[in-house]
């Protein structure tokens, strides 16, 4: 019997009528029209309308908030859903509505793209699955045959995908970039963007920008040499390279001591944003190789642990601010970039808002990258402060040593990949932020392709358990406004909504609601599994839901 | 390490795993490490059991009335089927603790409270360390135990008899944290040095199903 959800789709009949028609005939099925009429209305009631998303419903993605078509929700990078059925009143009636388990050991870390009634994830180590958004079962699934021998520094898993027309593209841990027929999950091409052998891999969400695929690059701790690349969306023909470290003659190359360039990492491994107005491309970059040991890799190390700003038809760069020059304790500069409009001295500005993994709060021109503001969000030991332009003023006794440095933030920063949101209303960025210093160490490390590269290693501070927290931060001026602690550093993202909320996760299986203006806790639930990931928010069946991946289970909250 | 037998790393795949992997739901987190630096550390791990271990000089059947007589070691720790779980297990205790770590804890139980924190601690599903935890409830009632789990909202605590307890936090009207802090007593002014060598000896003839 067919759902009556299905049945109220209008939208795209005369395409689903073609689409029916093309499939039967393809089968080399005789149909008279009576009998094509039976059919359509037949597959009508019980098949999916094809996803069509073009690029312009894309650089409008908040007009549709229904959907979530994009990694971040907005090419903006806001994590923001327009949605506001559900609201700080009755949030607390907030219920699973239901699950969806995955079977891999790795952590889930996917953030859901929805379009049309159906969500697409992406699942442990490289896999893709399409499920209906009204029940969570299964539409179909793509399960990609990973090699033995892939190494990757930080689980092999998948942050999301991103969707172009009828399109899904998946980067794998293999370092491949896919291209698979929404619809059903079927390959369309499938191209080698790097050499895994020598520890490149893809754990980032691509990211479309206009026509082609945009697609980070990881493998920071294994010495690779760092880029950014996109790609024809119809035949995976890659239209261009920007390498994040600059080969010799290529301003930048001076930055690197002797041949150290060779290994100079600066990863693109979280997905970036774009400005269609200025038309720019907005990416971070990741740590210098080798992580701890700067001896090897004298000077700034350009372009690692920067903000850059390309032009995305040419991948030319236009701009690059770099948050921690010549990084020696891993804090790659991989956050999504948030693009806000806001006055300054009451000039209407075009901005760029970065909670960076340095513990630093910045605020740059996203025209032209000049440095505005910036100021502490986090614990920090490592800096006096910043100078005019943004350049921090390291303070000595910090850097690794062999005995080892207690430093805060520690290795894993102030905060990490997991995403910021910000609320247009509150005009407040919302941070992840940790709380937690570690001893780091210096040692030295030959390169050797494939293997780890790092040059030293960390442990946590003697007796001090650490902690975290969520942060709203004032986007224009970097004051903290509240804060709301967590039991432990988190690695899960934050979403707000326009119902007033801040949805976050923890490591220890809790879901919640904060009131976006005061940080109070409105709504919890125990998932029973660390949560590692994203929340986003969508429509199906005309009811606003929440959904976030929690230990190995996929959940979908609604107010029933 | 006291033996040259290790129970979770039979063979040497199984080292390799656990040099890889960690154990689960125990201490000892996961490495980061090259097949090449994998196979020099299990290498290293495997010459550690050729040297000669350390005996004690007790004797450990006096050890074991000790044990659950005098010491009172029962109240607390379990020995396979017997005892109570405030504290750790010691039922293969002889296998990872050697002679001069096991009189310390003895003599100066907090000295050997594990001092940091394994720095990805992602999984916390169970925490690590014993943490002594006192609590005030809002009814004014006192407890004090061994934290078994924490999350945003709630703690749960095992106290001194074995009991269980859950608690929102919102319920509490105070919550003490004793960071290095442990529920062992001293033993330097309760055993003689003789008792001392002898119940030392009884925990490290602690090895679980290990016939060494």
């Amino acid at each position: 019997m067919p759902s009556p959800h299905w049945t109220k789709q209008n939208a795209g009949d005369k395409n689903r009528h073609r689409w029916a028609l093309s499939h039967l005939q393809g089968l080399n099925v005789r149909v008279t029209s009576t009998c094509a009429l039976a059919i359509f209305l037949f597959l009508a009631l019980n098949l999916r309308t094809p996803a069509q998303v073009t690029s312009a419903r894309l650089r409008l993605a908040t007009a549709e908030p229904a959907n979530w078509l994009t990694y971040s929700g907005n090419t903006q990078g806001h994590r923001f859903s327009p949605l506001a059925q559900i609201t700080t009143d009755n949030v607390q009636r907030l219920k699973p509505v239901w699950l969806y388990q995955i079977q891999d050991l790795n952590a889930f870390q996917t953030s859901p793209i929805v379009v049309d009634g159906v969500m697409y994830i992406s699942e442990p180590p490289s896999h893709a699955t399409a499920l209906d958004t009204r029940t969570g079962r299964p539409l179909w699934v793509y399960r990609r045959p990973i090699p033995s021998d892939v190494g990757v520094c930080c689980g092999q898993v998948n942050k999301g995908l991103a969707l172009l027309g009828d399109t899904l593209f998946l980067g794998t841990v293999d370092a491949h970039l896919v291209a698979l027929d929404a619809r059903s999950g079927h390959v369309r091409w499938d191209v080698k963007v790097a050499d895994y052998t020598t520890g490149h891999s893809i754990t980032a969400a691509p990211l479309i920008v206009k026509d082609q695929v945009v697609v980070g690059i990881s493998g920071g701790e294994y010495g690779i040499r760092g880029f950014l690349d996109a790609y024809d969306p119809k035949s995976g023909a890659r239209r261009w390279r920007f390498s994040t470290v600059p080969g010799p003659g290529n301003p930048g190359n001076q930055t690197w001591a002797g041949e150290s360039w060779k290994t100079g990492s600066a990863g693109t491994w979280v997905t970036g944003s774009y400005d269609p107005a200025l038309n720019l491309l907005y990416w971070g970059t990741g740590n210098p190789g080798p992580d701890y040991n700067g001896t090897v890799r004298e000077g700034d190390n350009l372009y690692s642990n920067c903000l850059l700003a390309l032009d995305p038809d040419t991948g030319q760069l236009k701009w690059h601010f770099q948050f921690t020059p010549h990084d020696v304790h891993d804090w790659d500069a991989n956050h999504v970039p948030v693009l806000i409009d806001a006055a300054i001295q009451g000039v209407l500005r075009k901005l760029v808002v970065v909670a960076n993994r340095n513990a630093f709060f910045y605020v740059l021109d996203r025209q032209t990258g000049e440095f505005l503001l910036g100021k502490p969000y986090a614990k920090q030991t490592w800096a006096k402060g910043l100078d005019r332009k943004g350049r921090p003023i390291v303070l000595p006794g910090t850097e690794p040593t062999t005995q080892g440095t207690a430093v805060y933030p520690g290795l894993h920063g102030a905060t990490n990949w997991a995403s910021p949101t910000y609320a247009p209303k509150t005009g407040l960025l919302y941070v992840a932020a940790r709380e937690e210093g570690t001893i780091t160490y210096r040692a030295t490390s030959a390169y050797k392709p494939g293997a780890y590269f790092t040059a030293g290693g960390m442990k946590g501070i003697p007796g001090v358990e650490p902690s975290g927290s969520v942060k709203a931060i004032e986007a224009i001026t970097g004051q903290i406004r509240w804060e709301f602690p967590l039991h432990s550093p988190p690695w899960a993202g934050l979403l707000s909504t326009a119902g007033g909320l801040v949805f976050g996760g923890t490591n220890e299986g809790n879901v919640f609601a904060l009131h976006a203006e005061s940080g109070k806790l409105l709504w919890s639930f125990q998932t029973g599994g660390p949560i590692i990931a994203n929340p986003i928010s969508y429509s199906s069946g005309g009811k606003q839901h929440v959904a976030i991946a929690a230990g190995r289970t996929l959940l979908a909250f609604a107010i029933e | 390490m006291n033996v040259p037998r290790l129970l979770k790393a039979p063979d040497e795949s199984a080292l390799s795993a656990v040099i890889t992997n960690g154990v689960p739901g125990g201490a000892m987190p996961g490495t980061r490490m090259t097949p090449d630096e994998n196979r020099q550390l299990a290498a290293f791990v495997r010459r550690l059991g050729r040297t000669k271990a350390i005996e004690p000089f007790g004797n450990p059947q006096q050890g074991e009335t000790l044990f659950w007589g005098k010491g009172s070691c029962g109240a607390c720790h379990t020995v396979g089927p017997r005892g109570q779980r405030l504290g750790p297990d010691l039922t293969e205790i002889g296998v990872r603790r050697g002679p001069a770590h096991l009189r310390t804890s003895l003599l100066d139980p907090e000295a050997e409270i594990p001092d940091n924190f394994s720095v990805y601690r992602r999984v916390i599903l169970m925490p690590d360390n014993f943490l002594q935890v006192r609590v005030v409830t809002a009814d004014g009632k006192r407890l004090m135990g061994v934290r078994l789990n924490e999350d945003l909202l709630s703690i749960q605590l095992r106290d001194p008899s074995g009991g269980l307890h859950s608690f929102l936090k919102s319920e509490l009207r105070e919550l003490h944290k004793d960071w290095g802090k442990s529920p062992m007593p001293s033993y330097r002014n309760t055993l003689t040095e003789v008792e001392l060598e002898d119940l030392v000896a009884y925990l490290v003839s602690l090895r679980g199903g290990s016939s060494e």
